[in-house]
């Protein structure tokens, strides 16, 4: 561009055709009716944590808070990191975690499944926070192993039921969930402020971790 | 369309209508209770709604030839298994064929395979004998019969038609990555159902 002022580009390698405030804008009603549609009630009847089904799958995974930490720290650092990690991690995560439910199932022991989960907030808390970038391979190496361990607890905690295959499709349906719900706060990467508060969050992600894992080993 | 036109359209649509016919809400009168029997199986059975879905985006990925192709090989092969599985039943359950799919078919939506079209109208051509056999022998069973095959068939012709489509005209970069993050979701949830397959306790 001659004579002209140098455009900046965003840090963050995510490129909408739409600007993040219109964006918000735009869905966020949108959201908010769905929730409010959400047919909460409809649940009286359905036993909670037994594999009944899609509902009950869909909310094993946020059930516990140091998972829900782990997958939306994952979207997180996708989002700081950019293409192709943005998308590459939230899709290594519940292949692998699905494997790691696979083993859990099938009854295959694995140790130290609380220490790990529990670890895997602090990296990925501590990786937001410090705004670590990696090569891509390593960043989806650590991913994956975590993904394991949170894979293998919802696998062994999963009670007999009689729709395993909905209960399954409920499940990864929540995690991806929870990924894209990390994507999309990731996506307040781009302003300084923005930036910022992922690595306040980040943070407070690791400091969480830190108490799940003294939860764990006392 | 000018407003005349439009109103007049319009005009047209209210008269039919308003025409005194049966209206067969009834499906006793109509005779097509299995025929939606069959629509209703495919979207209720993620045994085979998803593995459907997995061809249509992996036939979608490769171009609107390959789409053209599975669209009507899906169904095709998917009729002739359910034939086969009313003549000669099976008490199998499937459900190793449709971990397989899962997996299989949900690796290569994941991975962009770069297959050629004549390819992916062979897997469609694989996929419908081996989920339309058992769906055969077990509409014979449940004295559907063959009209339900045709309601199964109706409804697979269609999710292949929209969503092959749908991806052919994806073009935004995210667009294509989402179809590869369901193709991962489809793998996933085929991991889980071989876990639950091989499931100790």
């Amino acid at each position: 561009m001659k004579g002209g002022a140098r455009v900046e580009r965003p840090r963050s390698g995510l490129r909408l055709r739409l600007a993040p405030s219109r964006l918000l804008e735009q869905t966020l009603p949108t959201i908010a009716l769905l929730a409010t549609l959400w047919p909460s009630l409809a649940w009286a009847h359905a036993e909670r944590g037994r594999a009944e089904g899609f509902l009950a799958g869909l909310h094993h995974p946020v059930s516990g808070l140091d998972h829900v930490l782990a997958m939306v720290s994952v979207g997180l650092w996708g989002a700081q990191l950019g293409p192709p990690a943005v998308w590459l991690l939230p899709v290594t995560f519940p292949m692998v975690m699905a494997f790691g439910g696979m083993l859990g199932l099938m009854g295959v022991p694995l140790p130290g499944i609380e220490s790990g989960i529990a670890v895997s907030g602090i990296l990925l808390g501590l990786a937001v926070l410090t705004r670590w970038r990696p090569p891509l391979w390593a960043a989806a190496a650590v991913v994956g192993f975590f993904a394991v361990f949170h894979g293998h607890a919802h696998g062994s905690e999963l009670p007999a039921g009689a729709s395993g295959l909905l209960y399954s499709v409920g499940f990864v349906v929540a995690t991806g969930t929870l990924h894209a719900v990390g994507i999309g706060i990731g996506l307040i990467h781009r302003w300084a402020w923005g930036r910022a508060a992922l690595r306040l969050a980040g943070g407070l992600v690791a400091c969480a971790g830190v108490y799940f894992l003294w939860r764990a080993v006392s | 369309m000018s407003g005349r036109r439009l109103a007049r359209s319009l005009a047209l649509a209210g008269m039919v209508l308003l025409l005194p016919v049966p209206s067969h809400a009834h499906l006793v009168n109509s005779g097509l209770g299995p025929f939606y029997d069959g629509v209703s199986h495919l979207a209720l059975t993620p045994e085979d709604l998803l593995p459907a879905l997995a061809l249509a985006l992996l036939a979608g990925q490769r171009g609107s030839r390959a789409g053209r192709l599975a669209l009507f090989a899906l169904p095709g092969a998917w009729l002739a298994g359910g034939l086969l599985g009313l003549v000669l039943p099976t008490t199998h359950s499937g459900t190793v064929v449709a971990t397989v799919s899962f997996l299989g078919l949900g690796g290569l939506v994941a991975a962009e395979a770069r297959l050629r079209p004549g390819w992916v109208t062979a897997l469609a051509t694989v996929l419908g004998l081996l989920h339309g056999y058992p769906n055969g022998a077990a509409m014979g069973q449940a004295e559907v019969g063959a009209l339900g095959l045709v309601g199964v068939v109706t409804a697979l012709f269609t999710l292949v038609a929209l969503a092959a489509a749908l991806v052919v005209s994806i073009r935004a970069p995210w667009g294509r990555i989402a179809v590869r993050v369901a193709g991962s979701w489809i793998v996933a949830i085929g991991l889980l159902l071989l876990g639950w397959s091989f499931r100790t306790r």
